[in-house]
């Protein structure tokens, strides 16, 4: 009970990160029609900043989750002007394909200077330890992660669909033209998205710098389970996203609990069995 | 929304090229089969004649069908490791150790295609790159492939019982003779009604089932076609390198592929076999500079996709308005 409770934890702690990488790539998705490969090289920089931050300057875990979102982000909008602008009309495999590039320079980059191994980032004093609930012991530093990116997901939730700006944002995504001729600057609204959704991503890097090492190649594996869980969500909505992540990232937990040898492959297992039955995903539009 | 491989089709010419085609065909079997006379390494001409062939296969997909397969390592890693346990396990004699490859990758990619072709653009990426990624842990399991160490020491054997593939230049020729029968196969495919049919999918794929064809159908056999081929190229790479590990089933090996193609030029026939070569060629001689050699993959994607469509060949034959 107490293994298998453990392993539901795992589960959603994963399945925050899943839910915090898909939303971002749904949000930038939507908005500039593009894959954006380069998720999860930007997740790893987000640990890396904050591993920086720490050994460098000596700023600590929470103001790294403020500043890491920020540079990383920055990085993402200074990115979006310099490469990604010059790719609005064509096919959009290409800006995967750039993307990919982009992922490349950077986890390369990050290897040549750090090599492959992981280095540690100790967790703040303030959520070390645990608490005894009765039925499980939980560490109070999971507990956190879990509670905050899920609330970080449902603030980026209400601020798409619910709020003025994300009515813009999401009338900019249908048609563009129209949107300008009201006034409002949609290039500039492009480049804030993708610093919106590089920003989670690099959010979810500072969660997971104290529980996974920081590594250079922390969110090349990672990424592809992304893409799993995008396919079986599909990116038609932005809950659609976080619930798919979350939900997802139990199963993981359970099948390691149940059958081990199967948790590398569950979510794509899954997404051959979703696919077989509803090609456009669980939540997607048909396209 | 424009296609893929807009900017590297060339401007269209009143009459079929086919007469280019024919001299550069000649030209490339020439040079290919004067090289181990040379002093070139011929280890290093077979590996690219392999990579050379798998960059066609991907090609006849994205090129001509539009559909941008993200895990196409799936194959060629697939195929090394049937024809090498083949070989080396069951002790097949070689020509049979190939066909149990090429059969391994053709089952492989009626699976794989028929839950693939169910989504298209970004998504077929995704679910081939998350279809080979499930793979790589399969393998990264299963006994037969040995996990991490591979499987190595692979007899090469007596083709046929009488061509002995020890001998460095009977193998050359033997992977040379391969490549140029996948190559034509290719070309064949593409010149065909068949292939008319996929280009039309790729520069329209509702106005084509307009038109009546069920391009389901259609992408399915493209893709298959591809995979087949691409899994020839994998059991003929078992006889080079002697192996078959992990890295030719990771989904970095299915972005090589991709940026051979891309640096070749998208949707040109000879295209992917200069953009292997180059990309071999690269690798073999940058191998000194570690994980520089990442990098300067990463900057030659960027260039490529921002200035740099139509790759090599397909520059070359743009400015001389022909089809290559």
């Amino acid at each position: 009970m107490q293994a298998l409770l453990a392993q539901l934890l795992v589960g959603l702690i994963n399945g925050s990160f899943y839910a915090l990488l898909s939303l971002g790539l749904a949000v930038i998705f939507g908005m500039l029609n593009i894959i954006n490969f380069a998720h999860g090289a930007l997740y790893m920089m987000g640990a890396f900043c904050a591993y920086f931050l720490l050994n460098l300057f000596g700023i600590g875990y929470w103001w790294a989750l403020i500043l890491a979102p920020l540079i990383v982000g920055a990085f993402g909008m200074l990115m979006e002007r310099t490469l990604l602008q010059w790719l609005s009309g064509l096919d959009h495999l290409y800006g995967l394909l750039l993307t990919f590039g982009v992922a490349l320079i950077i986890q390369g980059l990050f290897q040549n200077y750090f090599g492959s191994s992981g280095l540690p980032y100790a967790i703040p004093d303030e959520l070390r330890g645990g608490v005894n609930l009765g039925f499980m012991y939980l560490p109070i530093y999971r507990g956190w992660v879990v509670a905050f990116s899920l609330v970080v997901c449902l603030l980026t939730w209400y601020l798409i669909e619910r709020t003025r700006l994300g009515a813009n944002l999401r009338a900019a995504t249908e048609n563009p033209t129209l949107v300008r001729a009201f006034g409002i600057n949609v290039p500039r609204m492009i480049t804030l998205t993708y610093g919106l959704g590089v920003g989670l991503a690099a959010l979810a890097g500072v969660l997971s710098a104290p529980i996974n090492q920081v590594r250079p190649l922390m969110g090349a594996d990672l990424i592809i389970v992304v893409f799993a869980v995008v396919v079986i969500g599909g990116m038609g909505s932005i809950m659609g996203s976080i619930i798919t992540g979350f939900a997802l990232g139990v199963i993981e937990g359970l099948t390691k609990y149940f059958y081990p040898e199967a948790s590398n492959t569950v979510v794509f297992v899954l997404m051959v069995l979703v696919l077989l039955v509803k090609p456009s995903g669980l939540t997607g539009r048909a396209t | 929304m424009s296609t893929i491989t807009q900017n590297s089709v060339p401007a269209p010419t009143t009459r079929r090229p086919v007469r280019d085609e024919m001299i550069a065909f000649a030209l490339m079997t020439i040079v290919l089969a004067v090289v181990p006379f040379t002093g070139v390494y011929p280890f290093f001409v077979m590996q690219g004649l392999c990579f050379a062939l798998l960059a066609c296969a991907f090609n006849l997909l994205i090129g001509y069908g539009g559909l941008l397969s993200f895990g196409h390592a799936m194959f060629l890693g697939t195929a090394g490791y049937v024809s090498a346990h083949a070989l080396k396990v069951w002790e097949l004699p070689p020509e049979l150790g190939i066909v149990a490859g090429v059969v391994a990758a053709f089952g492989l990619s009626v699976i794989t295609g028929l839950i693939a072709i169910r989504r298209q653009g970004i998504y077929f990426a995704m679910i081939t790159l998350a279809l080979s990624q499930l793979l790589y842990f399969i393998y990264l399991q299963a006994p037969f492939t040995h996990g991490e160490d591979g499987i190595q020491g692979i007899p090469q054997g007596k083709m046929f019982g009488i061509i002995d593939l020890q001998h460095t230049t009977t193998l050359y020729f033997v992977i040379l003779i391969g490549f140029l029968i996948g190559f034509l196969i290719i070309y064949r495919a593409i010149n065909s009604p068949f292939g008319e049919v996929l280009k039309a999918i790729r520069e329209n794929e509702p106005r084509a089932i307009s038109l009546g064809y069920k391009t389901d159908q259609y992408k399915l056999l493209a893709f298959i076609l591809s995979g087949t081929l691409a899994g020839f190229a994998g059991a003929l790479k078992v006889f080079v390198a002697q192996n078959a590990s992990l890295t030719d089933v990771h989904w970095s090996m299915s972005g090589e592929i991709v940026l051979m193609t891309l640096v070749g030029g998208l949707g040109t026939i000879f295209g992917p076999v200069v953009g292997a070569f180059v990309i071999i060629a690269m690798q073999q001689y940058l191998a000194g500079f570690g994980q520089w050699v990442t990098v300067i993959q990463g900057v030659i994607f960027v260039a490529c996709v921002l200035t740099f469509r139509r790759g090599i060949v397909g520059e070359i034959g743009h400015y001389f308005k022909r089809s290559l």
